[in-house]
């Protein structure tokens, strides 16, 4: 059964992009686009990891990381987290906060497919 | 060594510099050279006669010789070499150097402030694009839509044998990323490339209202006295500048003036800062007002009377700028958090309690400022909601000399090391002084 993988994104080209990639390579792609409904989206599913972008419409996603990794639910679902601000401490927060990993925009599809893999599968 | 006595000293460098013997010198003005050398050397005090025409053949003024260079000359000469202590400037010689080379000193004097001008804008330039959410918020729509871009690209470009539909769904939404892109980076350009004799773009009605009251220098003749001559609607009637949300924070602001002016008439109000030494407790018990309308009037004050220049800054309870007036040596981050060692933010955690505080801003030419502030609950009190609180905080150039309290604009511009405030590392290079805020 294919890795479900729940991009939360609300820039239309790129989850299309991206769940276009993810797909070729075997993962199920759900997207979810609005901030503040988003932890409520991951609880229903949940995936096996989560790429969340950091602004959102409706909630920032320092606060759905933080929200989700007090919830024993899904405190232990691997999250990556794409930002268009590279600074430090947006770094460190996100770390913090407990993301697995942190990308900063604009990256490369090479990039998506190789730590979502890694994320997953070790 | 009192001033007085170096005048020996001055009147030897100056006949040096002007190779003049000192049996040469001694004639001209009817003395002996030993007596001349025992003046040189400081052993013999010289005024009257002697002096002057010393003075006149050294080609100098009397009051330069008697009492070397104007002080103020002096201490900007110390605090400029204070500023860049690697360069190892002779600070013993300063005396000596601004006496001999006047118009030399002035350039280094002239050169250092421009340099702390220059400083003080990089770093509100800074402070501008580390907190600003406009520019933020554009920055992220160029990135967003470049990354959708590259994304997009490196499909086309790397599938061999991709579906037509999605060829042609990817090549329109290049497409209209492009576009949008363009549109974002135009957008971004002309912020960027704001006119910059009106020192920028304005980013909020907060800063309208700034620009507004810059123009008016904080003071409003028109809504002085009992009969005013206009009303604040007519005021900003005519502004210029001012959105919808910065007419509403002007015309606020206009009608508190108003109101602060009826309950302390700007005469009482200018004799009473003279007759006690700008004391805003002390102006507030005389006038029987509450202190936080003697701290506005008193940054109200018309420029260029006989009252110190006079900042002010006022902030909610989260510590949001919600008013800033200026002045040298005084600034605070329009967004974002500021040093949290200023009185004013102090303020909020004891509210009703006056705090004051003699503070300097980094810099070796910074002023040493007085700050009055305290903190008061907003609006009507009620047992149902909790109380909001505003800080104001009056900053006074005239600070006694005390030892002042090292404060910062905020951390990212801060050059201070080991600083218990500091909540993020700064962009800038450590200074050669002592930390702030520290144990």
């Amino acid at each position: 059964m294919a890795k479900r993988v729940l991009l939360i994104e609300d820039e239309p080209n790129i989850i299309e992009a991206i769940s276009f990639i993810l797909t070729r390579d075997g993962w199920t792609v759900h997207t979810h686009s609005d901030g503040e409904t988003a932890a409520d989206r991951v609880r229903q599913l949940p995936p096996d990891m989560i790429i969340l972008d950091v602004m959102l419409p409706g909630r920032s996603g320092f606060d759905i990381l933080r929200d989700l990794r007090a919830d024993p639910q899904t405190e232990t679902i691997p999250v990556m987290m794409l930002t268009a601000r590279g600074q430090t401490k947006d770094r460190e927060m996100a770390m913090r906060l407990g993301a697995s990993h942190f990308m900063t925009k604009p990256f490369s599809n090479a990039e998506v497919l190789e730590h979502v893999r890694s994320l997953v599968e070790g | 060594m009192p001033q007085r006595q170096l005048t020996g000293a001055r009147i030897r460098s100056r006949r040096l510099d002007r190779q003049i013997s000192q049996s040469d010198l001694a004639a001209r003005v009817g003395i002996s050279a030993s007596y001349l050398n025992l003046i040189e050397h400081n052993r013999r005090r010289i005024g009257g006669k002697i002096l002057n025409d010393i003075a006149r053949e050294l080609e100098l003024e009397v009051a330069v010789l008697a009492d070397g260079a104007e002080r103020g000359l002096l201490e900007a000469l110390r605090a400029a070499a204070a500023g860049q202590v690697q360069a190892g400037a002779e600070t013993e010689q300063s005396e000596d150097f601004a006496a001999r080379f006047p118009g030399w000193s002035g350039l280094v004097v002239g050169q250092a402030r421009r340099l702390a001008a220059l400083e003080e804008r990089v770093a509100a330039m800074s402070d501008r694009l580390t907190h600003d959410p406009h520019l933020d918020t554009a920055l992220h729509e160029v990135l967003s839509v470049v990354t959708a871009i590259r994304s997009t690209a490196s499909i086309l470009v790397g599938s061999d044998g991709l579906d037509p539909d999605w060829q042609g769904r990817f090549h329109r939404n290049i497409h209209g990323d492009s576009l949008r892109l363009a549109d974002a980076s135009q957008a971004l350009a002309a912020y960027l490339d704001a006119p910059k004799d009106e020192g920028g773009a304005a980013f909020s009605p907060v800063e309208e209202l700034e620009r507004f009251l810059d123009l008016h220098g904080y003071h409003v003749p028109g809504l002085e006295g009992p009969d005013p001559m206009l009303s604040p609607h007519e005021i900003v009637e005519g502004a210029a500048g001012l959105s919808a949300g910065g007419r509403d924070l002007a015309l606020a602001w206009l009608g508190q003036y108003r109101a602060d002016a009826l309950a302390v008439p700007l005469d009482q109000l200018a004799q009473a800062a003279l007759d006690l030494d700008n004391d805003p407790a002390a102006i507030a018990e005389a006038l029987e007002v509450p202190l936080v309308t003697v701290l506005r009037r008193l940054a109200a004050l018309p420029v260029g009377g006989a009252h110190p220049e006079i900042g002010l800054a006022v902030c909610d309870g989260a510590g949001a700028l919600l008013h800033l007036k200026p002045i040298e040596g005084f600034a605070l981050p329009r967004t974002g958090p500021g040093c949290p060692l200023w009185p004013l933010y102090q303020a909020l955690s004891r509210p009703g309690q006056p705090i004051r505080a003699v503070v300097t801003m980094p810099g070796a030419s910074s002023p040493r400022l007085t700050c009055y502030a305290i903190a008061e609950a907003q609006g009507p009190v009620s047992f149902d909601t909790p109380p909001v609180y505003a800080a104001t905080m009056l900053v006074v150039a005239d600070a006694p000399v005390t030892p002042a309290r090292p404060v910062g604009r905020t951390c990212r511009i801060c050059p201070q090391p080991a600083c218990t405030a500091r909540r993020e590392p700064s962009i800038l290079p450590e200074p050669s002084v002592a930390p702030i805020g520290g144990p």
